[in-house]
């Protein structure tokens, strides 16, 4: 009664504080700012938020949020867009959606597909903040009780979901998995400071690859590549109208997963320290495992975007508390938003343990901007829909050279290196024979995501527990078995079952048909070269760094394993097993250009950039590839080519971004955008 | 003093006084219309990035010709792949500045192999100090408190960063006290650190002064932390005195002396304080390019220096900055030659503790 009684009077300020036409003005302007920016893949929160902190400063605090919120609350709901209608996941938290998504657009149906998307968006984002309302008064004690080996347990949970995304032959998937989180341990140890596949001499490797590069890489560049090579539209199917009526009724039927899925979101985004990049992956698992009819999976099943969706907004409203309540930020954009808020007014909102008791009106405030953010950001997003659905039956090829100048842009962005555009090509053409071979590549995602944390929590609470055994054994005991890990040791185990129960059912990628034995056998070698590379050289690590070998060498260990079963297996097995998936000879028919002369383009406008930098190779590559591949006239590749260039340009000044340099501009003075 | 001798000292300084503000209106730069890039090694989620996003809007007010200020963050390989990045470039019209940090300065101190950047060659324009502040769980500071010896067999925890960045100095001074602490590395920021002691892991932490206030200073008045003692602060002499922002808190020289195992004398105590004044007195640092000239040194220190004087400064500094000296001028240019020197001792005693107790070798 206490806690109401504080908090009752506290949300009635709240709403008087934000229900005032300034603010509200001041909202719709943020999530417009945020659509803008985040229905371009790659681009999220982040971007966003530093465009609008250098306004923060003496702002008055409401409108200041209002803006701010309003941006971040967007990008979830915007990031849709690109993630069902290009298969390009727009954000980390959007992966999941592509799996069904996709292959809805494809089939004609991306209005239903998106409509759903933003229904359960916006019920997501409303469940999410009510349960905040309440939650976030009691959250600070329950938040303390998830230690190390209750944040272990969680990452190991995540990485349990690859039970269910491993595809038809589940030690492929685990092994895609394995090397996920050997591509993830890549630089510094986080416990030692020991270098992983990287020297001295490479700074580049020492930090890791970015998730933003890596989830392009693995998403976004073979669905270009492959849509591509068979040279026609997204969809070869006119929309169905009235699609979108359609997928908000798909997400009414589904209202408890939604609001299950919602409330997954929630509690992992509570929890300081995961981020928000696995949420959407446990709720497609979830939904998944709790589904009766498992066959339409991957091939376009509403319910695989309604589950995700529902959950990725709702985890923004749980990473508030984190946030607002201890001052550590669950995520890049809520790290910025901390900073932003410092700048408001006279800087007298103090994010941290103090914040519920002396703002607990802007706590509020903050929520519920949220949750309004949602609702205009749905509507605006529904109301576009419609429109912007009818891109997916534009020729590929018109389309691509596009998006994959917005790609190599975001990519750009994580170091503004060119090595960030070679690791983005190297990881995509992975990517690429990932998919070719049926390789579960949401699998490798996960791992991948989930490496750091699981080898940093391993770590961490082993020397932790290692400590309270030297105390008593009992308080090592009390610590590793709290009754939340033992609750999540028992969730896993029924998840894993279930997962690897149905997982022949289940196929995130639809299905692929056996070719011949080489070329499956070929890339099997080549990965078990590189892990058993990765095992010699995390081996090599010196003993007082040994905390930075276990991990690397206990993944690579594993993945060997499931390497050298597959190649036995290979040995035995008759070619036209689904062990030797090979997409290049299903779709033999249907594609019209070769891989290489396709990536070729790719790699062209890469080795352009070396050289006389991003903007002129990028110019030359607009004009060339519309002019040669697309077969349109020089007028319309000269037109094509100039706005291109105008809109890159646009975006990087007003982001106030640079372009990768080449060779050229290391001898020749050249203004910007060239330089 | 003579009537002569003090007319004059009177004529120098109204020459002097003269020269300077013919100077100021004669040689300045305007950089109306001009963009000036300031450079952060680190993400936009650091400590750092929260002091340039603070300092960014009001340079761009008193800049000559108020040019935008954009903030750049460059991070990677613990900040020296920016550093690196900055010491490639030349002045050219002082539109680029480079913001380092405590992080920055000891791989540089301590020879790390990464390290490219020769901070002598970077003309100063603004630095920045903090503090630093050691805390207990409250059983165990009043432990300690009967008896400074009362904790050497208990096992401390300590959520770290990096043995080679700020970690070093609170790792040191804990060992110099007698204290058996295991640092675990891996978190990823000091935030995380407070959390990991909050859930009752680590048993032993410390945090800068801002987000002591911020962050700790709620859990001492709900009495699940007690402060220890403050790093302390540099008196005009370069003696170790009580922090201003804590002046009921024990610096650690007090506390170093009640101890009787710890000296605050010797080659240790010297390691540790001139790695504490590397890292905390000027721990943030605003610098120009390589051969920039001496009005654009003049430009920036007097922007830098009139945003100090705003009379609203002390109340929007306060939460982003906390109560410390920002110094210009001459005060920047010692507290960098301060921050970017220790003795050869020092240095040797940092590097072989380093791999004495972490197996850590830098070559």
């Amino acid at each position: 009664m206490d806690v109401l009684a504080t908090a009752l009077p506290a949300l009635g300020d709240a709403f008087g504080m934000i229900l005032q036409p300034h603010v509200m003005g001041y909202l719709v302007l943020g999530v417009l700012m945020g659509l803008c920016i985040g229905v371009f893949p790659g681009l999220g929160g982040i971007a966003g938020l530093s465009l609008l902190l250098p306004f923060m400063f003496g702002m008055e605090p409401l409108t200041g949020l209002a803006l701010m919120v309003g941006m971040v609350a967007v990008v979830p709901t915007s990031d849709t867009f690109s993630s069902v209608l290009m298969g390009i996941p727009g954000s980390s938290a959007s992966q999941a959606t592509v799996l069904d998504g996709f292959p809805m657009a494809k089939r004609g149906q991306a209005a239903r597909a998106l409509s759903a998307a933003f229904a359960s968006s916006l019920f997501g984002g409303l469940l999410g903040a009510a349960f905040l309302s309440v939650f976030i008064l009691i959250a600070r004690p329950i938040v303390l009780l998830f230690q190390t080996p209750e944040l272990l347990m969680i990452t190991i949970f995540g990485l349990s979901m690859v039970g269910i995304l491993a595809g038809r032959v589940a030690i492929k998937g685990i092994a895609a998995a394995g090397l996920g989180l050997l591509i993830g341990t890549i630089g510094q140890g986080s416990s030692a400071g020991a270098l992983r596949m990287s020297t001295f001499d490479m700074p580049y490797l020492m930090d890791g690859l970015k998730l933003v590069i890596v989830g392009l890489s693995i998403f976004a560049i073979p669905e270009i590549v492959a849509l591509l090579r068979q040279d026609k539209a997204i969809s070869d199917r006119r929309t169905i109208g009235g699609g979108w009526l359609l997928g908000i009724k798909d997400w009414w039927t589904n209202i408890w997963l939604s609001a299950r899925c919602s409330l997954i979101g929630v509690m992992v985004g509570v929890i300081p320290g995961l981020g928000g990049s696995v949420v959407d992956w446990i709720a497609y698992g979830h939904t998944v495992q709790t589904a009766k009819d498992k066959s339409q999976f991957g091939n376009g099943d509403v319910r695989g975007v309604i589950g995700p969706e529902s959950s990725n907004n709702a985890k923004e409203g749980g990473g508030l508390v984190p946030t607002l309540l201890f001052g550590i930020p669950g995520s890049g954009s809520m790290a910025i938003f901390i900073s932003g808020i410092a700048l408001l007014g006279t800087g007298n909102i103090e994010v941290g343990p103090s914040m519920l008791k002396n703002n607990l009106d802007f706590t509020y405030a903050i929520v519920w901007l949220l949750a309004l953010a949602n609702v205009v950001g749905t509507l605006v997003c529904i109301a576009a829909s419609g429109g912007i659905a009818r891109l997916t039956n534009i020729r590929f090829a018109l389309l691509a050279p596009f998006l994959f100048m917005i790609i190599a842009f975001a990519a750009f962005q994580s170091r503004q290196s060119i090595m960030d555009l070679v690791a983005l090509f190297g990881i995509g053409f992975l990517g690429i024979m990932l998919r070719r071979f049926d390789w579960s590549r949401p699998a490798f995602l996960i791992g991948f995501v989930l490496a750091s944390p699981a080898e940093r929590y391993t770590n961490q609470a082993y020397q932790i527990a290692a400590s309270r055994f030297r105390r008593s054994f009992e308080d090592g005991i009390d610590y590793i078995f709290s009754p939340i890990v033992i609750v999540l040791i028992i969730i896993t185990i029924i998840s894993v079952y279930v997962g690897l129960k149905n997982a022949k059912n289940i196929m995130a990628e639809g299905d692929v048909n056996a070719g011949s034995k080489r070329a499956p056998l070929l890339f099997l070698l080549v990965i078990t070269a590189y892990v058993a590379f990765a095992y010699v050289n995390a081996s090599l690590i010196p003993d007082y760094a040994r905390m930075d070998r276990v991990f690397p060498v206990f993944v690579a260990t594993v993945t060997l394993v499931c390497l050298a079963i597959l190649l036995v297996q290979m040995r035995f097995l008759p070619d036209t097993h689904s062990l030797f998936a090979d997409r290049e000879a299903q779709d033999a028919d249907i594609n019209t250009h070769g891989l290489w002369s396709t990536l070729a383009w790719f790699g062209g406008l890469l080795l352009g950039t070396a050289i006389v930098g991003f903007i002129l190779a990028l110019a030359v590559f607009l004009v060339g590839f519309i002019r040669y591949r697309a077969q349109k006239s020089w007028v319309y590749a000269v037109a094509y080519g100039a706005a291109g260039i105008v809109f890159i340009c646009a975006m990087a000044w007003s982001l106030n971004r640079d372009f990768p340099p080449g060779l050229l501009q290391q001898f020749v003075r050249l203004p910007w955008p060239l330089a | 003093m003579t009537l002569i001798s003090f007319m004059r000292a009177g004529a120098i300084g109204a020459a002097a006084l003269g020269a300077t503000t013919a100077l100021a209106d004669a040689h300045r730069l305007d950089l109306s219309g001009e963009t000036v890039e300031w450079i952060i090694p680190f993400s936009e989620t650091g400590g750092s990035a929260r002091w340039a996003n603070f300092y960014a809007p009001l340079l761009s007010e008193a800049l000559p010709g108020n040019p935008t200020v954009v903030v750049k963050f460059m991070p990677g390989a613990g900040s020296t792949t920016g550093a690196n990045h900055f010491q490639g470039l030349s002045y050219e019209d002082g539109t680029t500045l480079f913001g380092s940090s405590g992080s920055t300065q000891f791989p540089y101190l301590l020879g790390d192999p990464r390290v490219r950047y020769e901070y002598g060659d970077w003309p100063v324009v603004l630095a920045s100090g903090t503090g630093g502040v050691a805390y207990l769980p409250p059983a165990m500071a009043e432990a300690y408190a009967a008896d400074p010896t009362a904790l050497n067999d208990e096992n401390f925890i300590y959520g770290a960063q990096s043995a080679t960045g700020l970690d070093l100095v609170p790792l040191l001074a804990w060992e110099m006290l007698g204290l058996n602490v295991e640092p675990v590395f891996g978190i990823e920021g000091r935030g995380d650190g407070r959390l990991m002691f909050e859930r009752g892991e680590a048993n032993i932490d410390y945090q800068t002064s801002s987000s002591y206030l911020s962050g700790v200073a709620p859990l001492v008045e709900a009495g699940t932390a007690t402060p220890w003692f403050s790093f302390g602060a540099l008196d005009g002499d370069g003696n170790i005195v009580r922090d201003p922002t804590f002046p009921d808190m024990p610096s650690f020289k007090e506390v170093c002396e009640a101890s009787p195992v710890c000296e605050t004398s010797g080659t240790t105590w010297d390691a540790w304080k001139a790695f504490f004044v590397a890292g905390f007195p000027a721990q943030k640092m605003v610098f120009l390019a390589n051969g920039a000239p001496e009005e654009a040194v003049a430009t920036f220190t007097e922007a830098f220096a009139s945003i100090k004087d705003r009379p609203d400064y002390a109340e929007i500094s306060e939460a982003a900055l906390g109560l410390y000296p920002q110094l210009t001028g001459a005060g920047a240019e010692r507290a960098k030659s301060d921050a970017t020197s220790v003795p050869d001792e020092a240095r040797a005693f940092v590097r072989e503790w380093l791999q004495d107790s972490y197996g850590i070798v830098l070559e």
